[in-house]
């Protein structure tokens, strides 16, 4: 039989049902099957993943237990450094780097046993919504491959859900978690900014970027979670108090929970009627259940977007300056250094990247800081005090991840904006800091997953995964990709 | 509200040697998102304070002490470099010539 839980693998790992070998060559072989369909994995670590996995069993035969991950073959995103592992960040500027030390992610994720099956494609230097922006061409939707994958992590969505791997790593600056989890019919969690170290994680707008889980089910991705969390003295931004496991009160249930609802979260319009309805029977189950509901003014968040898009580029063009073609990465030849620079990053970056680097540049430069930038930022002050004052009267806020499910590959890459406005839903808790999960509910009339995004106040991930668990056993959602062995995956109109 | 971009001097702030058309159309398409994400200017924030990072943020300092397990060797450092000369990583000259 096939797993495609951890919880469910580490279950049958220790009752002898399975073995590590045996979860490594069940992901190697449906890998095989629809890899070139897909084009989820950018290194794709066989023989690592073979080998680390008859340690794994070894280990355990001889006693030694490290936790609910020991022996799961986990995906990560090829923004978080891999000791001796190529890591580009979907990027031609960083092809062929091999970086000399682990992210702290990833190292923990070691520490806890499982085993790194491979790195998975991005939207370069996770700028975009699609997983199209990568130098390495784009990941598919395992649900219909015609249809994106969201992004940026759009190749741990799609390994994840087509069973590639039982688990993976994305990162999240504005939803690049939580809406490829959502088109990809997944799990995935944005932790509270500073839960988990940065240490590693190829920087894109600092005050934004965190690491989080993407997995089958909400106890997965708190076992992930809290396998990677925690404070890391490596990152000066890494939260130092304790925070209670995402895991602790999964069974809480949803009695007497207040719920806000954030229904037009960020200003979204045009929510496609199906992604409403299923919003909807969400809802009234959660009620039925015990919730409380309650509809809660967040109406700064409608500068969300705008706020993010003056945040974001300006962070990215500072971070990015490190790419010059001196120390690692592409070099393209120049009679001084200044041009041997400025050749190595045209010809290094691609669009979304050189346009976002160019607009951060001007957002920051002389004359226009305050009017852009500044004003930004306090925008983002207004936001989270919206915020704050939504959490007095609830525990929770929740709202539809994405306003629309899959769309179709190449369908929003000629504007920009369309493709920024895919992430209005998300950019609202990355401004203010605070964690948020997609859970899948259910499909629309195209057989594509739509997802439910719960909100938490900082810190607040338990009472967050508690709702999440409560909605995923309501939603009663197979997650399970329909794949025929002789036909591999589905594509087109159906 | 219309904005002007000199785009050019942008690209050179930011090292980016790009053509001609390249220059127009992100000139095009920065000055497009710009007068989008303008409108965050009508929002009155007067007396607001700027959030810079989520979390109110101090300087932790740490004992300045060497860390072995985070410290690469010369060798692990030039790995990754696209040239070097000994111990050095290489790049064309900085200064011009008369």
């Amino acid at each position: 039989m096939a797993f495609n839980t951890i919880a469910g693998a580490a279950r049958a790992l220790r009752d002898g049902r399975v073995t590590s070998v045996g979860l490594a060559e069940q992901v190697l072989e449906r890998t095989s099957m629809v890899e070139a369909q897909l084009h989820a994995y950018l290194t794709l670590d066989t023989d690592g993943l073979m080998a680390a996995a008859a340690r794994a069993d070894e280990d355990l035969a001889a006693g030694k237990d490290l936790g609910p991950l020991h022996g799961i073959p986990i995906a990560v995103k090829d923004n978080m450094t891999t000791r001796g592992m190529e890591t580009t960040a979907g990027s031609r500027i960083l092809s062929g780097y091999v970086p000399p030390y682990d992210a702290t992610a990833v190292e923990r994720l070691r520490d806890a046993g499982a085993l790194i099956a491979g790195k998975t494609n991005l939207d370069e230097f996770a700028m975009g919504s699609s997983t199209e922006n990568s130098a390495f061409g784009p990941t598919r939707n395992p649900w219909n491959t015609d249809r994106v994958p969201g992004g940026s992590s759009g190749g741990s969505a799609a390994a994840v859900a087509a069973g590639m791997a039982l688990g993976g790593l994305g990162s999240d600056t504005g939803g690049s978690i939580r809406q490829p989890a959502s088109l990809c019919g997944v799990v995935g969690a944005k932790p509270t900014y500073g839960a988990v170290s940065r240490y590693g994680l190829i920087a894109f707008a600092s005050s934004l970027d965190q690491i989080g889980p993407i997995a089958h089910r909400v106890e997965d991705a708190a076992l992930l979670l809290d396998a990677i969390g925690g404070h890391d003295p490596l990152d000066s931004t890494s939260y130092p108090g304790e925070i209670e496991p995402s895991g602790a009160r999964l069974d809480g249930g949803l009695d007497g929970i207040r719920v806000g609802v954030a229904r037009r979260l960020g200003g979204a319009d045009a929510v496609e009627p199906d992604v409403e309805a299923a919003f909807d029977r969400t809802l009234a189950a959660m009620e039925r259940a015990g919730a409380v509901t309650l509809d809660v003014d967040l109406t700064s968040t409608e500068q969300g977007l705008s706020a993010y898009y003056l945040i974001a580029p300006a962070e990215c063009s500072a971070n990015l300056a490190r790419f010059d073609g001196v120390r690692y990465g592409l070099r393209v030849d120049g009679a001084t250094t200044e041009q041997m620079m400025s050749r190595s990053r045209a010809d290094g970056f691609g669009p979304e990247v050189t346009r976002r680097v160019l607009l951060g540049t001007f957002a920051l430069s002389a004359g226009y800081h305050e009017a852009f930038y500044g004003q930004a930022q306090k925008v983002r002050t207004l936001i989270r005090e919206d915020f704050a004052r939504a959490y007095r009267q609830c525990d929770v806020l929740v709202s539809p991840t994405s306003a629309t499910t899959a769309f179709p590959l190449g369908d929003r890459t000629e504007d920009p904006l369309s493709m920024y406005v895919s992430d209005v839903f998300t950019i609202p808790s990355n401004l203010a800091g605070h964690p948020a999960i997609s859970v899948p509910i259910g499909l629309d009339r195209h057989d594509l997953p739509i997802g439910f995004q719960v909100m938490a106040p900082a810190l607040e991930e338990a009472v967050m995964f508690q709702v999440a668990a409560g909605v995923e056993s309501l939603a009663g959602f197979d997650t399970t990709v329909p794949f025929d062995p002789a036909c591999g995956l589905r594509g087109g109109v159906r | 509200m219309a904005i002007e971009i000199d785009i050019s001097h942008v690209a050179r702030l930011a090292r980016l040697e790009l053509s001609e058309r390249q220059l127009d159309t992100y000139g095009r398409q920065c000055r497009e998102l710009l007068e989008h994400v303008a409108r965050i200017q009508a929002v009155d924030t007067e007396g607001v304070e700027p959030t810079s990072h989520p979390f109110p943020m101090t300087n932790r300092f740490r004992e300045d002490r060497v860390t072995p397990e985070t410290v690469l060797g010369h060798e692990e450092v030039l790995a990754q470099a696209p040239d070097t000369e000994g111990p050095f990583f290489r790049v064309p000259p900085a200064i011009e010539e008369d």
